[in-house]
């Protein structure tokens, strides 16, 4: 799922001190599971915001939702009968949802309440580890299912690099090599062979090389 | 025992600290209270594992918040105690008492009130 961690506070309290009535929205979806920004994250913001502004002396009426997700237009339209009483948006949703939601609502101040940063997994409660890039081809039928492309630092196709080091990478003690843990996955598969098939070239047309992209499902449109 | 301690406390049972979230955290504030003090199990002793860990976590979140938001974190703290031990429940209800009158009132509550007055008038 997309992980995101909160802004802070500091940062949403110098984007919303010049209005006086805000909504904060959240999201149902990934940043609720990563505890960044679903209903819990919305009230325990809401009340910061409150609390903040109430002993500054500003009056500041600050509104709480969550969506089921802010990737979709059928959610963002459960917004339309209330959204005109907000001055401001604070979205809690990863970048996708704050860039829909200010579409859907294009005359509407949208911001940010999260940083989004990467689509991975979680290690165990309140740790995430990016495990995808989206490069648009996925390889991990050939890689023993651990992705050079997200695992590698430099997304290198054909083995380690020099920086490999006790299984480590040299970008970060702490991050493993990604091509050792590939490495340590096809001897127990039995697959070594596969380092004697040089990879051609990726073709990145499918990832941002190509621009932002696009898929269209003619299977699935009516 | 009978035991003294101070009368302004208004004690909100909960079955675990673990029940504890944030948000009542800071409710609580919203309020208008001046301090809040959660009273936990000891630690290794939680009947349900790891209520009264889950809750100085979030105790701290808390604490972290206040000072960010114009209120002292010193109005938040928690206690590890157990059921048994109501001398020492006394002695920090005291305890936190004076530190919150040391303190002074919360500048939400005044907040609150200067606006109540300022409707009254």
């Amino acid at each position: 799922m997309i992980k995101a961690v909160p802004k802070p506070l500091e940062e949403i309290i110098d984007l919303v001190k010049d209005f006086h009535k805000v909504l904060i929205v959240g999201c149902d979806g990934c940043v609720t599971v990563c505890e960044a920004g679903g209903l819990k994250e919305v009230q325990v913001l809401g009340s910061s915001l409150r609390l903040y502004f109430t002993q500054a002396g500003q009056r500041m009426d600050i509104d709480e939702t969550s969506l089921t997700r802010q990737c979709d237009q059928e959610y963002l339209d459960q917004l339309k009968d209330r959204i005109d009483h907000y001055e401001a948006v604070v979205s809690l949703a990863c970048g996708c949802g704050v860039q829909y939601l200010a579409e859907r609502y294009h005359d509407k101040i949208v911001y940010p309440g999260v940083d989004t940063c990467f689509m991975g997994v979680d290690l165990e409660r309140g740790v995430y580890a990016e495990r995808c890039q989206a490069c648009g081809k996925c390889i991990l039928a050939n890689t023993g299912g651990i992705c050079p492309i997200a695992r590698c630092s430099k997304r290198m196709l054909n083995g380690p690099c020099g920086g490999s080091e006790k299984g480590k990478c040299e970008v970060n003690p702490e991050i493993d090599c990604g091509w050792q843990l590939i490495y340590d996955r096809l001897k127990i598969l039995g697959q070594l062979d596969r380092f004697e098939q040089p990879v051609d070239p990726k073709d990145w047309a499918t990832s941002r090389d190509g621009g932002p992209r696009k898929i269209v499902r003619e299977d699935l449109r009516l | 025992m009978r035991l003294q301690y101070p009368t302004n406390i208004e004690i909100i049972k909960v079955p675990c600290t673990g029940k504890v979230d944030i948000i009542h955290l800071l409710l609580a504030f919203e309020e208008g209270a001046d301090g809040v003090l959660v009273a936990g199990c000891l630690e290794g002793d939680c009947h349900y594992q790891a209520g009264n860990l889950r809750a100085k976590k979030r105790v701290q979140r808390v604490k972290e918040i206040l000072d960010r938001v114009g209120l002292n974190a010193q109005r938040l703290e928690m206690y590890n105690l157990s059921a048994g031990m109501g001398t020492r429940f006394a002695e920090i209800a005291r305890e936190m008492n004076a530190r919150v009158l040391e303190l002074g009132p919360s500048p939400i509550r005044l907040a609150k009130a200067s606006k109540t007055m300022a409707k009254a008038a």
